[in-house]
Parts: structure tokens; C-alpha cells; sequence
């Protein structure tokens, strides 16, 4: 077995392990830290099929993003393990359902390649990097469906700040400039006041 | 030097023996750095404030940080009630562990990095962000109302502040059209002119701010100020796990100033090119080289604690105004201001 290859199960092997874990423990932090792992994981084969722009961007946006930020939510829920887990039996069909049609789907589109003979074959680097390959294709070739979703979620932070928004009275803001504009002469007045000596 | 014979001893185990090799080289100075940007930075406060600083340990002083060390060391760990361990004692490493790793695309010199690739910009940003899980893992797993409120304040801060140190480093991989650090440093080639301090000010002045806001510095280190939550996400931390904290966030701020250093002071190159026809046996002492991007590295680091004498600490609410509605709008501006200068005469001037 060559040293990649090893790294290759390795890998795996952590990445499988992680992704049950998500899913089988009951502290909503460790399955977040769980998933923390199982991304950093999938970045790495990313990397083994040097494929390093997206290997990185899967860190820099999921992991150093995302889910600091899911994470944020988590930890301060007070969730009560106890009535999830009576529910759990409700959900099991429809969860059921899903997963096997998640699994067919995803079977349908792989094995398609897989079992065409020579596919395992790597497919050579492009030449000056991947990051600059995919950086020409996106503002070249596909410019227009790039943009396209560059506006979609820029609509989406925009109405989820404007749905979320409201302006409380209670709360007091400041106005920087109104702050620099201060003056001494608006804010007091030095009075003169000859000093007093006591009568001798 | 020849390595042939060494690499033939080992044999196939000698790729991963080597590159441990120069692992260790940067890793070891950049903990004695740390080691002794604690004792500049007492002394250097102290002279601010016409203190002596640390001066029983050792000549000067300069044993200070060992002492410091073996104290740590030899202290106990104290585990709170009700904490959770593993995450507990996983959090400090976590902390430390892509302070460390962030150095390995680093150059100092032509030719003198780790691991050279093409997405070093990139490797930065991702390695940068992930250090804040140290700080949220710690908070959390403290148990404790001081430590929660610490790491909630700093997460936030962090995630806040790295979208305008991001949109910073935008600019300057437009400057350099490429991503490769060593590649950034080569882009300003031609002596102080050329920097990229010079097209970019903006963008490197937001740099700085934001890395020290990133490093929970002064005045940005609302995450543990005293006053009002004790010490922040590590006030239930001792001993060794401490050291770990103080470790990696003093690793943050080297590795910050190097970053200034390399994107926008020039990296390794010197001030002016004519230093490196000045030869002395064939060498040019003050030619293009590490000792050009050490001085760099001091003279920011010496501006971070120069800020920290100087400021008062910020508000919250402040610190997050500066980063969301006064940063990032002056980045978005210039990376625009600058993308559009490249399409008119003056192109040459952003390189």
C-alpha cells in the first residue's frame, strides 16, 4: 500500500467516524465540533486530489465561518435532550425516507462513474494552479451565473437583516460625528471670578 | 551542503525526517520569540512609563520569561466543577495548534519557506480563522459565567474583524495578481517605492487595526477586559493551559506583524536596491534578506505595544462600529478605487 493510499484510508476512516459521531452523540456542541472535524477531514482528501482552492475554501468559509457561527447558536440553546428523544420516534419514517433517497440518488449519480473502467485516473493539475484555473472559468465562462448567485445571497443577508431588524426605543445610540463636532464653549461656560482674600 | 549520504541513511522516512527538520527551525525561534516579546513588551511599557520593568532575573532581566515558563509549569491545573474535560483541555491546543500551523507558508527570505504553494493567501486566511474555536471551546467548556461572556465577546469580535482583514489582503493579491506569499514579496521589487504600504494605505492601515483587534489586543480586548469579566475565556485556565493561550496569541501577533511585514512593507526586500550592490566579500550585509524582515516584524510588533501604553480600551459597541460600518465600507471603496486605477494610465503606480 503506497503512503497515499494510506493517507487515503486514514482519512476516511476519520471522516466516516466523525460523520456518525455528528449524528449519534447527544451534547448539539460535540456534534458540532463532530461536523468541525468531518469538514476538516473531507478538506484534506480535497487536497490528496489536489484540488486546493476548494480544499481550502471548505476551511476558510465551513469551518472558520459557518459553523463558529452555528456553533455561537448552539451553545447558548438550552435544549432539553429528553423531549427530542421522545420524539425521535415520530420522526423516524419521514428521516428514514429521506436518508434512502439521499442514498439512491447519490448512487445513481457516482456508480455511473465508477464503474466505467480507467476513471480512477487522476486528471492532471491545471497548469499555474487551481485557484487561477477556477478564478478564470468563473469571471470568464461562467461570469453570469456567478453573478447571479453572488446577488441571490447578497438579497438573502439584506432580507434577513430586514426581517430580523427593529430598532428598540429603549436602547440609546451614538452619533460619532455629532461627537466630534463637540465644542468646550457649547457644553460650559467659564465664569470669571476674582479671587477673595479675607479681610486682614 | 551536501544531504545525499544523511538522506540515503534514512532512507524512504527521510522526506518526513526533513521537513520535521525545518518545522522545528521556525518553530523553536518563533516560541523564543514569544518568549521574549513578553519580557520587550514589559520593558518597553515599563520605559513608556517611566518604569524600569523586570530587571531580577538574569542580567536585565533577560531570564524573566524562563522563570515565567517554569512557573507556569510547575503549577497545578485546576479543573472546574461541572467542566467539560476533554473539550477543556482540547481548547488551548486548539488554540495553538493553527497559530503554529500558519507559519509553514511563510517566507523569509527568497526561497527560504516551508511549503511554498500557490494558495498561501488563502492557507493564511483559512489557518487565521479556524483559531478562533480555541476561544469559543474554552469559554464553553469553563463552565463559567465570566469565561462564557469572554469567548462570546471575542468570537464576535474575531468573526467581525476578519471580514475587513480579508476584503485588506483582497487589495493586495489585485497589486500582486497572485495569491503565492513569496510571489506577493517579489511584486514589490524596486526599493520603498514600490511597497504596497504606499498604493494601499488604506487598506494597510485597516490591516493593522484589524490584526489587532483579531489578536484581542489592546484596546480591543474587551475579551477579557478585567474590570468587567475578570480575564475572559481563560480566567478558569492555569498552569500550562494558560501558557498555551498566552502562547498562541502571542505567536497570533508576530505572525501578524509578519504578515504586515510581507503584504504591505515588502517582505525580506530592502528599503532601497541599491543596498544590495553595497558587497563586502561578495555579500551584501545590507541586501535583500532576513534580517530586512525581522527588523519589520520588531518595528510593528513594537507598534502594537507602543498602542497598548498609549490607548484607552474600547467599548464594545465602538469596536464593533469601527469594524462593520467604518472598515469594511473603506475597503469595499478602495478595492473598487483600486481595480479601477488599473484600467486607467496610472496602472503602474498599483502595479
Amino acid at each position: 500500500m503506497s503512503f497515499p493510499t494510506f493517507l487515503f484510508y486514514a482519512f476516511a476512516a476519520i471522516l466516516v467516524f466523525a460523520a456518525l459521531r455528528v449524528v449519534t452523540t447527544r451534547n448539539p456542541v460535540h456534534a458540532a465540533l463532530w461536523l468541525v472535524l468531518a469538514f476538516f477531514t473531507a478538506a484534506a482528501h480535497w487536497l490528496m486530489l489536489r484540488a486546493e482552492f476548494l480544499a481550502i475554501a471548505l476551511v476558510l468559509v465551513y469551518v472558520g465561518a459557518v459553523m463558529v457561527l452555528f456553533l455561537f447558536v448552539v451553545m447558548m440553546l438550552d435544549v432539553n435532550f429528553d423531549s427530542l428523544r421522545a420524539q425521535f420516534r415520530n420522526y423516524v419514517p419521514v428521516a428514514a425516507t429521506v436518508g434512502v433517497l439521499v442514498l439512491v440518488e447519490m448512487a445513481l449519480v457516482l456508480l455511473g462513474s465508477y464503474l466505467k473502467p480507467g476513471s480512477a485516473a487522476l486528471p492532471a493539475p491545471a497548469a499555474g494552479g487551481n485557484t487561477r484555473a477556477l478564478g478564470l472559468l468563473l469571471y470568464t465562462d461562467y461570469v453570469y451565473a456567478f453573478e447571479i448567485a453572488a446577488v441571490v445571497l447578497l438579497v438573502a443577508i439584506i432580507a434577513a437583516i430586514a426581517l430580523t431588524h427593529r430598532r428598540r426605543r429603549e436602547t440609546r445610540y451614538q452619533d460619532p460625528g455629532k461627537q466630534v463636532k463637540v465644542r468646550a464653549k457649547d457644553r460650559l461656560r467659564v465664569l470669571g471670578m476674582p479671587a477673595e482674600k479675607r479681610d486682614g | 551542503m551536501n544531504l545525499a549520504p544523511v538522506a540515503g541513511f534514512f532512507g524512504p522516512a527521510w522526506p518526513v525526517l526533513w521537513t520535521l527538520a525545518k518545522i522545528l527551525v521556525i518553530a523553536v525561534p518563533v516560541i523564543l520569540g514569544v518568549a521574549y516579546m513578553t519580557y520587550a513588551e514589559r520593558k518597553v511599557i515599563g520605559w513608556m512609563q517611566v518604569r524600569i520593568g523586570p530587571n531580577r532575573v538574569g542580567p536585565l532581566g533577560l531570564l524573566q520569561p524562563f522563570a515565567d515558563v517554569f512557573k507556569l509549569i510547575f503549577k497545578e491545573i485546576v479543573v472546574p466543577t461541572g467542566a467539560n474535560r476533554y473539550l477543556f483541555f482540547i481548547a488551548p491546543m486548539l488554540a495553538l495548534g493553527p497559530a503554529l500551523a500558519a507559519w509553514a507558508v511563510v517566507p523569509f527570505a527568497e526561497g527560504l519557506v516551508l511549503a511554498d504553494i500557490n494558495a498561501g493567501l488563502l492557507y493564511i486566511l483559512a489557518m487565521t480563522s479556524i483559531g478562533v474555536y480555541g476561544i469559543i471551546l474554552a469559554g464553553w467548556a469553563s463552565n463559567s459565567k465570566y469565561a462564557f461572556l469572554g469567548c462570546l465577546r471575542s468570537a464576535a469580535q474575531i468573526v467581525s474583524y476578519e471580514i475587513a482583514m480579508g476584503f485588506a489582503l483582497v487589495g493586495v493579491l489585485m497589486c500582486a495578481s497572485s495569491l503565492n506569499l513569496s510571489d506577493i514579496v517579489r511584486g514589490q521589487e524596486g526599493g520603498l517605492a514600490n511597497w504596497y504600504f504606499i498604493p494601499l494605505f488604506p487598506l494597510f492601515i485597516v490591516y493593522f487595526i484589524s490584526g489587532v483587534a483579531e489578536t484581542n489586543r489592546h484596546p480591543f480586548d474587551v475579551a477579557e477586559g478585567e474590570s468587567e469579566i475578570v480575564a475572559g475565556f481563560h480566567v478558569e485556565y492555569s498552569g500550562v493551559t494558560f501558557a498555551l493561550f498566552f502562547l498562541a496569541e502571542y505567536m497570533n501577533m508576530i505572525l501578524i506583524a509578519a504578515l504586515t511585514a510581507i503584504m504591505f512593507l515588502g517582505g525580506w526586500l530592502a528599503p532601497w536596491p541599491l543596498l544590495n550592490s553595497d558587497t563586502v566579500l561578495g555579500f551584501a550585509p545590507f541586501g535583500d534578506g532576513l534580517p530586512w524582515l525581522l527588523g519589520k516584524m520588531a518595528f510593528v510588533l513594537l507598534v502594537f505595544l507602543w498602542i497598548r501604553a498609549t490607548f484607552p480600551r474600547y467599548r464594545y459597541d465602538q469596536i464593533m462600529r469601527l469594524g462593520w460600518k467604518v472598515f469594511i465600507p473603506v475597503t469595499l471603496v478602495w478595492i473598487v478605487f483600486v481595480g479601477a486605477m488599473m484600467q486607467t494610465r496610472f496602472a503602474p503606480l498599483f502595479h
